[in-house]
C-alpha cells in the first residue's frame, strides 16, 4: 500500500486514491513509423529490480496524471513530477544518483 | 486437577461470577477470566483434540500463541469456529464445544489415529493418495473431507448479525504492545509531542513484567504501568486503545490494527470489530517474546503447559494448573514459576534443568525455599494420557534411560524466550542470530523501509530481544525517543527509569530433550501440537530431501495451523538444521506474514455488506423504474431496467411486446447512463480527430455524427454520437460502460501526450438525464407537449436543438439507435422525473410504454448496429465490422491507425461481420462457434467464425444474430454449421447484417 | 426551475451524528488559467470570493469557490442562479481558453452535524483522509475515495462536514454515511 505525493494538489495520496497507468516515458509512434518503432512504442516494456519510471493518476483526487521514480525492490520514492515532460527533470535524477549512484534505466541515467 | 486457588488474581473481579457453557455443561467463572483461565478454575483441561492423531489436548499457553485451546464459540448466526480460548474474554452466557472429534471430547474414534502414527508418517497424504487414480474423487477426498478441518464451518443459512467498520487515522508513533516497553516507548515519543497511538491487543496493560515481579523506579512494576496511564491519557496526542492487536505492517507505514470492540460483551450495541486502518511515520513494534516448550516424549499431554503461562493463570487469574508441578527448564526463567507456586503454597517437587551447571540467583532462591533443583537432567517422557500423572526423568546427556519418575499432575516447561518479529519482518525487517540466547533478533541494520528509504520500524523490549527489565526500560526509551526523532521531534529524550536488574546464567539450547533420545521418544516428542507434527517427521523430510525450511514447512505442515507455528517454528527449524548438520540461520525462517493471529472476515469487509457490498448507480428515474416492476440487470455498476413485466407475463413476453410497441407506435427509454462528455477549446477539433476513426472537426455546428474510438492497439473500445455545440465546443456520448474509461482517456492524453494543446474535458454526463422517446408516434408525443419545433424540417435526423418542453429547458438529439424515428432529449437531472412524468402523460394516447435495455438490444440488431461489448470484446477492429466508412482516410493520423496497417490487422482472413438466420427460424445460441472442415494441431475442430449477437426478433418473428465469419461478407446465402452445447448442430445462412428497413425509411421522416 | 429534485430528495437520519439530504446547491465547474486576470474576475465577480490557493475553499452561505486542481474549480452559487451565473462566466471569459458547465445535478451533496469529534470519527471510517483538526480544517476540500466512490468532502464549521459525490451514487453514500454513523459506534478517537 504505497503512499504517492501528487505534484498537482499536494496531498500524500494513498494507494487507494491513485490509479496507475504502466510505464512513464514512452515515446508515442504513429504513422510512418516503421514496425520496429511501432513494437517497441506499444509493447516492450522495461521490467527492473531497482529504479523504475511510472505513471499515476490521482484519480479519486485532483484527476491528473503524474510521474513517480520509484524503486521496484525496496518501494522508495525517489521523487514524483508533472507529467508534462519528456524526461525525468534534473532534482528527480539527482534523488536518485544520492540514493543509487549508477543508475540507468532506458537511455536515463 | 487445575482449580481456583483461594485468592490471588490481577485480573478477575471475584466479586463477579460469570455464567458460561463448555460442550452443554454450564460452569462458572469471574469477571475478568479469559475462557482458558475460567475453564481451567473448573479442571477442564482437555480443550480439544489433534488434527491428525485426534490425541486429547489441553491449554499450552496463555495468550496469542495458543495453538491447542480452540474452540466453536457460540451458536447459530454467531457460530464462529477455531476461536482461541486464551483471547476469549468471558462474558455472561458465553456458549462454546470443543472442536475435532467425534463423538465426544472423551471418547473419540479419530484417536485410532494415534496408534496408527508410524503408518501416517509427514508427506503421509502427498505419498498415500496418489493412486489408483480414481480413488481421489470418490474414496480418498470425501474421507479427508469428513477427518479434516477444525472448527465447524456456520450453517450456509446462517448470516452474521454483527456489524463491522474501518477506522482511518494518521500518527506519528504507533506502538504496539502495552507492556512496560510499549508504555516506556509511548512515554517517550508522547512527551516529544508527537501524534502517538499505543494499541494493545489484550484487555489490560502492563504485558508480563507485572506477573513476573521486578520494580521500576524503586516501586513495582504494576505502578509504573499505573503511572504510566494516567500520564499518557493526560496527554492529547496520545491515544490508548485495548482489545487492539497490531495485525499487520506493509508498505510505507501502513499498519492494521484489529479492534475486537465488543467480542467480551457482545450484547453492547455498535460494530463488533474495528479494522485500523493507520498511516504512520514510526512504529514501534513492543510486541514481547513467546516462551519456547521443549521437546520431550509426551510434552502434547494436557497439564504440560509453558511455564510463563502456569506463572500467569496463577498470578492473573488465580488459576493452578496443577497441585503438584514438575518445572522442566533449559533457562532461568522458569525458575520464577516454580518460586511463584511455591509461594502459593503448592508443590514443585523438582526443578529439572536440562544445564549441568545449573541456574544464576533464581535457582539460589529456589532451593532456598526448599525445591528440589536437578541440573543435568530431562524428561524422558511423560506418564498420563488425557492428563498427565507423572514424568520419568532422565540425563539430558543420554538417550533418554529413565533414573526415577516423580508423580504430579503438571510440568511447566520453558525452552527459552523468542522475540515476537512478526511485525518486524512483515515488511521486510531482517533478523539475526543471536546465539548466546539462542533466538532470532531483529537486526537493527536492516530494519523495513519506507517511503523515503530509511526504517520505519523499531523493536523494542522482549521483541528487541531484551529480557532483563533494566534493560527492557533502556532498550523501550531508546527506542522512543529514536522514532520520535525520524518523526521530526528534536527534543526526545532517551532517559529510563532505573529498573532491577537479575542476574541470570545463561540459557543453553535444547531442542531435544534428551539430547540422543531415541526414535520412539522422537515419535511422542512434538513441536507442532495442533497441526501433530513431531520431530521425527521433520527428521524425516530432512532425509527425504526437503532442506528449504519452507519445503520442509509444506511437508510436514510444521507451523502451518492456525497459530501458524508461533511455538512450533524455532524449534522446528532447529531439529532441522541439525538433522541437514548445518548452523541455524542458515537455515533461516520461514516468512512471516500478516496477519499476526487471524482476523475476522468481517473486519475486513468492513462496512461494505448488504445494500452497500458496492455501489449501485442509479438514474435520476430510478425510483420510477422500481415502482412499475422493472426486472433491473447490472451494466458496470449502473442498475438499468431490462425490461417491465406485466403481471402474469414472462421477461420474453414483456420485451416483445415493448419491441411492437416502439415499432407500431411510441416507446421511452431511460438512456440517462449513456456518457456525455463536453470537449471544449481551440484544438478540441484536432483534439477529436486523434481521438475518433472518423473526422470531427468538420462537423458543423448543430450536427451530430456517430463515431468510432480505438486504443492505440487499433481495437475498438467505444462508440456513440457527437454533436457539435458551438465553433469549440463538442459533446460526446459514449457507451454506459465507457463514460468514466473514455473520460479517462482523453485526460490521458491530454496531459501525458498533448499537453500544449487548448483542450479542457468535463464529464457531464450525470448532470443530464436523458429519455429517448422513439417510434412512428415520437413526434406526435413531443408536439403535444409543445415549445419547440421538432419537425423534420426544423430538426432532421442527426441535428440536436436547445428549446423547452412544456416549460422544461432541453436539449433534443435526433438520433436513432433502432431505426424508428427517435428523439433523445437531454434535461438536468434534477427535472428527468418530471420531464419522463409529461412524456408518459402526453403518450398515454398512443399507449406510451417504457422499454428496457434487451428491447434496445433487439431493436438495435434488427437493423444490424453494431454494440460494444457484444460485436467487440477488445480484439475486433472497426474494418472487421465492415465500418470502413468511419475511418478517415483522409487523416494523417488518429489512435489505432499505425496499428491498423500492421500486417496481421490488414489480413483478409480475419473475421468479418456478417448477419445469420437459422433454416429453421430458431434461435442461435449465443457465442457458438461455426465449424469448419479438419482438425487444428490439438485435434480440435477447425473454426470459421462465431455468433456475437443472437436474438428472438418479434418484428420478423425468427431467429436472429449476428456474427463474425471467415471472409463471411463475400459469402452471402452460404450455410455454415453451429455445434451449440445441448449437442444439437444449428444450421445457419450467412446473410447481410440489416434484417429490418433496409433502407433506413422509418427512421427519415 | 422550482420542480427539480434534488438526488437523495430530503433523506435524513440521526444516529452518531446526523445525516442528511443538503439539497439543491448550485455547483459550477470552471476550468482555465488561474493566472489570468479575467478568470480571476469573473470568480470574483460569480462568487465574492478571490482565486483560493491549492486544495482550500472559501465560502460564505451557499455561495464560494473551491480549489479542484492546478486548472479546475468548483464554484459554489444558488441553485436558482446556477443556469444564469454560467451564462454569465462565459460571456465574462469569451476569447479566452476555458470552460464553464452546470455541475449542480450531477451531484449529491449531503451534510453530517453533530459533535466535531464524531462527525470526523464517522468520515474517518470510510476516507482515507487525516480527519485531525489540525490536518482537515475548515477551509479546505478535499477531494478523496469514500468507501468505493469518489467524493469531495470538507468542514463548514465545527461539527458540520459537506460530503459532494456523483448523483448516481449518492444513495449509496448517503447510505454509507448512515452505515458508520450507527448510534454506539463512537469510537472515542477524537475529542468531541
Amino acid at each position: 500500500m504505497l503512499t504517492l505525493h501528487c505534484p498537482y494538489c499536494g496531498v500524500h495520496a494513498d494507494e487507494t486514491e491513485l490509479a496507475s497507468g504502466g510505464e512513464a516515458h514512452l515515446k508515442r509512434f504513429g504513422p510512418g513509423a516503421s514496425d520496429e518503432e511501432f513494437e517497441g512504442y506499444l509493447f516492450m516494456r522495461e521490467n527492473p529490480k531497482g529504479v523504475h519510471f511510472e505513471r499515476w493518476r490521482h484519480a479519486y483526487g485532483c484527476g491528473k496524471w503524474f510521474l513517480a521514480a520509484r524503486c521496484t525492490n525496496t518501494l522508495e520514492v525517489f521523487g514524483t513530477y508533472p507529467a508534462q515532460t519528456t524526461e525525468p527533470p534534473q532534482h528527480v535524477r539527482d534523488a536518485i544518483s544520492a540514493k543509487r549512484p549508477g543508475w540507468k534505466w532506458r537511455e536515463f541515467s | 486437577m487445575s482449580t481456583r486457588l483461594a485468592k490471588g488474581g490481577r485480573l478477575v473481579n471475584r466479586g463477579r461470577k460469570v455464567q458460561f457453557s463448555f460442550n452443554g455443561k454450564n460452569l462458572s467463572g469471574f469477571e475478568g477470566d479469559t475462557l482458558a483461565s475460567a475453564l481451567l478454575a473448573n479442571d477442564q483441561m482437555m480443550v480439544g483434540r489433534s488434527f491428525k492423531y485426534h490425541r486429547p489436548r489441553g491449554v499450552v499457553a496463555a495468550g496469542a500463541e495458543e495453538p491447542n485451546g480452540l474452540v466453536n464459540l457460540g451458536e447459530g448466526n454467531q457460530l464462529e469456529p477455531n476461536q482461541r480460548v486464551t483471547t476469549t474474554e468471558l462474558f455472561d452466557g458465553l456458549s462454546c464445544t470443543s472442536q475435532n472429534h467425534w463423538p465426544s471430547l472423551e471418547f473419540d474414534i479419530g484417536a485410532v489415529n494415534t496408534y496408527l502414527s508410524r503408518f501416517l508418517p509427514a508427506g503421509f497424504y502427498y505419498k498415500m493418495f496418489m493412486y489408483p487414480r480414481a480413488f481421489w474423487k470418490h474414496v480418498y477426498e470425501p474421507f479427508i473431507r469428513q477427518s479434516a478441518g477444525l472448527g465447524r464451518a456456520p450453517d450456509a443459512h446462517a448470516r452474521d448479525q454483527d456489524t463491522y467498520e474501518y477506522f482511518h487515522i494518521h500518527a506519528d508513533v504507533l506502538v504496539i504492545g502495552g507492556g512496560v516497553a510499549g508504555l516506556q516507548a509511548a512515554l517517550t515519543a508522547g512527551r516529544a509531542g508527537l501524534r502517538v497511538v499505543l494499541m494493545e491487543q489484550t484487555a489490560a496493560w502492563g504485558g508480563r513484567a507485572v506477573v513476573d515481579g521486578g520494580t521500576i523506579a524503586g516501586k513495582p512494576a504494576q505502578d509504573f504501568v499505573d503511572a504510566a496511564i494516567s500520564e499518557l491519557q493526560g496527554m492529547p496526542n496520545v491515544h490508548l486503545r485495548l482489545r487492539c492487536m497490531g495485525a499487520g505492517v506493509y508498505d510505507h507505514g501502513y499498519v492494521l490494527g484489529y479492534e475486537r470492540v465488543n467480542d467480551h460483551a457482545p450484547k453492547q450495541a455498535g460494530p463488533r470489530h474495528r479494522l485500523w486502518k493507520v498511516r504512520t511515520a514510526q512504529v514501534i513494534s513492543a510486541t514481547g517474546a513467546i516462551e519456547r516448550p521443549l521437546s520431550f516424549a509426551g510434552n502434547d499431554i494436557p497439564g504440560v503447559m509453558l511455564a510463563g503461562a502456569v506463572r500467569d493463570y496463577v498470578v492473573n487469574f488465580g488459576v493452578s494448573i496443577g497441585d503438584r508441578t514438575v518445572v522442566v527448564t533449559n533457562n532461568d526463567d522458569a525458575y520464577r514459576t516454580a518460586i511463584v507456586l511455591k509461594e502459593q503454597g503448592l508443590s514443585v517437587p523438582a526443578i529439572i534443568d536440562a544445564r549441568a551447571s545449573g541456574g544464576g540467583a533464581l535457582a539460589d532462591q529456589a532451593r532456598a525455599l526448599g525445591i528440589r533443583v536437578e541440573n543435568g537432567r530431562a524428561i524422558a517422557k511423560v506418564k498420563g494420557g488425557r492428563r498427565v500423572t507423572g514424568v520419568a526423568i532422565c540425563a539430558q546427556a543420554g538417550e533418554g534411560a529413565v533414573l526415577e519418575e516423580i508423580a504430579c499432575d503438571a510440568v511447566a516447561m520453558s525452552g527459552g524466550w523468542s522475540p515476537v518479529v512478526h511485525l518486524w519482518s512483515h515488511c521486510g525487517g531482517k533478523l539475526v542470530w543471536d546465539a548466546p540466547k539462542a533466538m532470532f533478533r531483529p537486526n537493527p541494520d536492516a530494519p523495513p523501509t519506507g517511503a523515503d528509504g530509511q526504517g520505519f520500524v523499531i523493536c523494542a523490549g522482549a521483541a528487541n530481544g531484551a529480557f532483563d527489565l533494566a534493560e527492557v526500560m533502556r532498550d523501550a526509551a531508546q527506542a522512543g525517543a529514536q522514532a520520535a526523532r525520524a518523526a521530526g521531534a528534536s527534543n526526545a529524550s532517551d532517559a529510563a527509569p532505573e529498573a532491577d536488574s537479575v542476574v541470570e546464567a545463561p540459557l543453553e539450547p535444547v531442542w531435544l530433550m534428551p539430547q540422543g533420545a531415541n526414535i520412539k521418544l522422537r515419535m511422542k516428542s512434538w513441536l507442532d501440537f495442533q497441526n501433530d507434527v513431531k520431530v521425527a517427521d521433520v527428521q524425516l523430510a530432512a532425509r527425504e530431501g526437503f532442506e528449504s525450511v519452507e519445503h520442509a514447512k509444506r511437508y510436514t505442515t510444521l507451523g502451518m495451523a492456525t497459530d501458524q507455528g508461533k511455538l512450533s517454528n524455532i524449534n522446528g527449524l532447529a531439529i532441522l538444521s541439525d538433522a541437514l548438520g548445518q548452523p541455524i540461520p542458515q537455515t533461516g525462517t520461514t516468512t512471516f506474514r500478516p496477519p499476526y493471529t487471524p482476523i475476522s472476515m468481517g473486519a475486513i469487509a468492513g462496512e461494505a455488506r448488504g445494500k452497500i457490498f458496492q455501489p449501485i448507480r442509479r438514474t435520476p428515474m430510478h425510483a420510477w423504474h422500481e415502482a412499475q416492476g422493472a426486472y433491473f440487470e447490472p451494466v458496470g455498476q449502473w442498475r438499468r431496467p431490462y425490461c417491465y413485466p406485466r403481471s402474469g407475463e414472462t421477461h420474453g413476453q414483456a420485451v416483445s411486446r415493448e419491441i411492437r410497441q416502439v415499432r407500431n407506435s411510441v416507446g421511452m427509454l431511460d438512456a440517462s447512463t449513456l456518457g456525455k462528455l463536453v470537449v471544449k477549446g481551440p484544438d478540441a477539433g484536432r483534439f477529436l480527430d486523434m481521438m475518433y476513426t472518423n473526422m470531427m472537426s468538420n462537423l458543423a455546428v448543430g450536427k451530430c455524427r456517430y463515431g468510432l474510438m480505438c486504443s492505440e492497439n487499433g481495437f475498438l473500445m467505444d462508440d456513440g454520437v457527437v454533436a457539435r455545440i458551438d465553433e469549440d465546443t463538442w459533446l460526446c456520448h459514449t457507451t454506459t460502460g465507457g463514460a468514466d474509461r473514455i473520460h479517462a482517456h482523453m485526460e490521458d492524453w491530454l496531459q501525458c501526450e498533448w499537453w500544449d494543446w487548448n483542450v479542457y474535458v468535463t464529464n457531464v454526463t450525470e448532470q443530464l438525464a436523458q429519455i429517448a422517446v422513439v417510434g412512428p408516434n415520437a413526434r406526435k408525443v413531443l408536439e403535444k407537449l409543445g415549445g419547440m419545433d421538432v419537425s423534420k424540417e426544423a430538426l432532421p435526423f442527426m441535428q440536436w436543438a436547445d428549446g423547452q418542453l412544456d416549460g422544461i429547458a432541453v436539449r433534443i438529439y435526433r438520433i436513432s439507435f433502432s431505426g424508428e424515428l427517435s428523439y433523445e432529449i437531454a434535461v438536468d437531472a434534477g427535472q428527468g422525473q418530471a420531464l419522463w412524468d409529461k412524456l408518459q402523460a402526453a403518450g398515454a394516447e398512443f399507449g406510451v410504454m417504457p422499454y428496457g435495455t434487451e428491447a434496445l438490444h433487439v431493436l438495435r440488431a434488427e437493423k444490424g448496429f453494431i454494440m460494444i461489448g457484444d460485436e467487440t470484446d477488445g480484439t475486433v477492429i472497426p474494418q472487421d465490422l465492415n465500418l470502413h466508412w468511419a475511418i478517415s482516410k483522409k487523416k494523417t493520423d488518429f489512435l489505432g491507425k499505425r496499428a491498423q496497417e500492421r500486417s496481421h490487422m490488414a489480413d483478409p482472413n480475419r473475421w468479418r461481420l456478417v448477419g445469420l438466420e437459422t433454416l429453421d427460424g430458431s434461435v442461435l445460441p449465443d457465442g457458438a462457434y461455426a465449424v469448419a472442415d479438419g482438425h487444428n494441431a490439438n485435434g480440435q475442430r477447425n473454426m470459421q467464425g462465431r455468433v456475437t449477437s443472437t436474438y428472438y426478433s418479434p418484428t420478423l418473428d425468427r431467429g436472429i444474430a449476428m456474427g463474425l465469419v471467415l471472409h463471411g461478407p463475400e459469402r452471402m446465402g452460404e450455410v455454415i454449421d453451429f455445434p451449440g452445447t445441448d449437442g444439437k448442430v444449428y444450421k445457419a445462412r450467412i446473410v447481410d447484417p440489416v434484417f429490418f428497413d433496409k433502407d433506413g425509411e422509418k427512421q427519415n421522416v | 426551475m422550482s420542480n427539480a429534485l434534488s438526488a437523495l430528495q430530503g433523506a435524513k437520519f440521526d444516529g452518531l451524528v446526523k445525516v442528511a439530504d443538503a439539497g439543491l446547491q448550485g455547483m459550477i465547474t470552471l476550468r482555465g488559467d488561474f493566472a489570468d486576470a479575467k478568470l480571476q474576475a469573473a470568480v470574483k465577480e460569480a462568487t465574492g470570493h478571490d482565486l483560493p490557493q491549492q486544495r482550500a475553499m472559501a465560502l460564505q452561505g451557499d455561495t464560494g469557490v473551491a480549489w479542484m486542481s492546478p486548472d479546475e474549480l468548483l464554484l459554489l452559487v444558488p441553485y436558482a442562479e446556477a443556469h444564469a451565473c454560467v451564462a454569465g462566466l462565459r460571456a465574462a471569459l469569451a476569447g479566452t481558453h476555458h470552460m464553464v458547465e452546470n455541475v449542480s445535478d450531477a451531484r449529491a451533496f449531503i451534510a453530517l452535524s453533530g459533535a466535531d469529534g464524531l462527525v470526523r470519527e464517522v468520515l474517518a471510517k470510510v476516507v482515507p483522509v487525516d480527519m485531525d483538526p489540525q490536518h482537515m480544517p475548515e477551509g479546505q476540500m478535499r477531494r478523496t475515495k469514500l468507501a468505493q466512490v469518489a467524493a469531495a468532502i470538507w468542514m463548514q464549521a465545527p461539527g458540520e462536514a459537506r460530503v459532494v459525490c456523483f448523483r448516481s451514487v449518492g444513495t449509496y453514500a448517503y447510505d454509507v454515511l448512515c452505515t458508520v454513523a450507527a448510534p454506539n459506534s463512537g469510537v472515542g478517537f477524537y475529542a468531541s
